[in-house]
């Protein structure tokens, strides 16, 4: 049983390793000439354009429904005043760029490893290689960059427009005065908290990059590999979105007690 | 006496540690300007002879040599810009699915001759594109519009492309009818005719090609080199497994 123990942790040590030497040469490859520009643009077209409607969509619907609870149970100790900056401390901080991170994750992320995965098992990779072009700086690195450079954006919209929502139903269904609701926004919110939002969801861009594009990358086994590369991209992406998302904000936190 | 373009010496591979050697102790010469093929039965280790030496796959023992350079010494680096050397047509063709069939032929052209500019790379392109045979009216198709064997043809281009001194082919005439098939075979004959001193390795299972297009032959069994020699001497040799493969490819 230890025998086995030991074997599983060998096992998930070495994988690891391995993530991690692929994560520090995408990573380095972004760096290194020559620059993929026309490529790092067709990724952020990809990356960032193309999910601006699924961010606006879930955007203003958690506004919406963010409000409408906080308006609910705020209304019953007499402080409906303060739905405005406890809505927006919660979109900015967290649900801003958690949401656009997972979101992203899944629709871009998703597709990167199914393209990566598909390129793998078509052989498109090794044609790369043997045609001299690093296939990591030609594939990896601008799908990075450009998720590292779109997550922010989008999560700056998906906070903006969160807010529009929320503003909506407050001041016309709920008939909160709209001067005190941004008022109250503006006695109680920092820049730092979009700042730290933005930050988290810089970070969120290259935890599911990396993952979606590592496992479309080593993917084997035909259509059958692409589909597990693309499922285990995306779940493994969501996971390490929300579990560093933790780990990011007790730094984020530990930042502002040093500074200040 | 001919030149050798690639040489293998005591060629080992294995995926499983020191047991189950899918390449056996390869040893084999492959002559400068010649077309030769590399036959053998499925699973014998001709696609992983193939990616050793496009040096895709590192061998767990043995050298590899070619034009006179040892793989085996060489960083990644050095390895991306030796592989300028060859040109790769795959089983499937790789082409990218995103690209029509002029970039695709374009590829290793923008990506290597940064001296020319967007017009002479296209002119280039389109030229190596006529070479292999594709009409003008299929240059900006993507390849999932274009016909197997046209997509066999913008393959081809593009492993010219940068006219490469090896040009390698693996399992070409896979999965493709008769005619399709001798068109294929055809067309690397005369591409290796056009192609000044070029050394051209076919990896196929396909008999028929390996006596119509062939100056040399290798049969590779069980991850060893089993019999060299011109299609001739393949079909008057006593050797019986070679025999047996013979009649069998000849039958059909």
């Amino acid at each position: 049983m230890s025998f086995l123990k030991l074997k599983l942790l060998e096992s998930l040590l070495l994988t690891l390793g391995h993530f991690f030497i692929y994560a520090w040469a995408g990573i380095r490859s972004i760096f290194q000439k020559p620059y993929r520009w026309e490529e790092i643009f067709k990724q952020l077209e990809f990356v960032g354009n193309k999910s601006v409607i699924i961010i606006f969509l879930t955007g203003i619907f958690t506004g919406l429904a963010l409000s409408l609870q906080i308006y609910l149970g705020f209304s019953m100790v007499g402080a409906p005043n303060l739905v405005g900056p406890t809505v927006a401390l919660g979109i900015f901080r967290e649900l801003g760029p958690v949401l656009s991170g997972l979101i992203v994750a899944a629709r871009a992320g998703g597709a990167m490893a199914a393209q990566l995965g598909t390129m793998r098992v078509s052989e498109q990779i090794d044609a790369i290689k043997v045609m001299g072009v690093d296939p990591v700086q030609y594939l990896v690195g601008p799908r990075i960059i450009a998720s590292v450079i779109s997550l922010p954006l989008l999560c700056g919209f998906f906070d903006f427009v969160a807010m529009a929502g929320s503003h909506m139903l407050c001041v016309y269904v709920l008939e909160i005065d709209s001067a005190i609701f941004w008022d109250k926004i503006r006695e109680w919110i920092n820049p730092s908290d979009v700042s730290q939002g933005l930050v988290k969801a810089g970070f969120f861009g290259l935890i599911f990059s990396v993952i979606c594009t590592y496992r479309g990358y080593y993917t084997t086994g035909g259509a059958k590999g692409v589909g597990e590369s693309t499922n285990r991209g995306v779940v493994v992406s969501m996971v390490a979105i929300i579990i560093s998302d933790y780990v990011l904000t007790n730094f984020i936190r530990l930042y502002f007690q040093l500074v200040n | 006496m001919l030149e050798t373009a690639i040489k293998i010496r005591d060629l080992k591979k294995s995926f499983d540690g020191d047991k189950d050697f899918v390449l056996n102790g390869i040893d084999l010469d492959i002559p400068k300007g010649k077309v030769t093929m590399i036959i053998g039965f499925s699973g014998t280790g001709k696609s992983v002879l193939m990616k050793h030496i496009l040096g895709l796959m590192s061998p767990t023992s043995g050298t590899i040599e070619i034009l006179g350079t040892t793989l085996n010494d060489m960083t990644s680096k050095q390895k991306a810009i030796f592989r300028q050397k060859m040109g790769v047509m795959f089983q499937y063709a790789a082409l990218f699915d995103d690209m029509t069939a002029i970039d695709n032929a374009c590829f290793p052209i923008k990506e290597h001759r940064k001296n020319l500019n967007l017009k002479e790379r296209n002119l280039l392109g389109i030229k190596k594109l006529e070479m292999a045979g594709l009409d003008a009216k299929h240059h900006k198709k993507l390849p999932g519009e274009l016909s197997g064997g046209m997509r066999k043809r913008v393959a081809l281009a593009r492993a010219i492309a940068l006219d490469p001194d090896i040009l390698l082919y693996d399992e070409p005439t896979t999965g493709l009818d008769p005619i399709l098939t001798e068109m294929v075979d055809e067309l690397i004959r005369s591409t290796h005719d056009k192609i000044e001193g070029a050394t051209s390795v076919v990896i196929s299972h396909d008999l028929h090609a390996a006596f119509r297009i062939g100056d040399f032959v290798i049969m590779l069994h069980e991850g060893k080199v089993l019999m060299t020699g011109t299609p001739d001497e393949f079909l008057n040799t006593d050797h019986p497994l070679v025999k047996k493969f013979v009649s069998k490819g000849v039958r059909k």
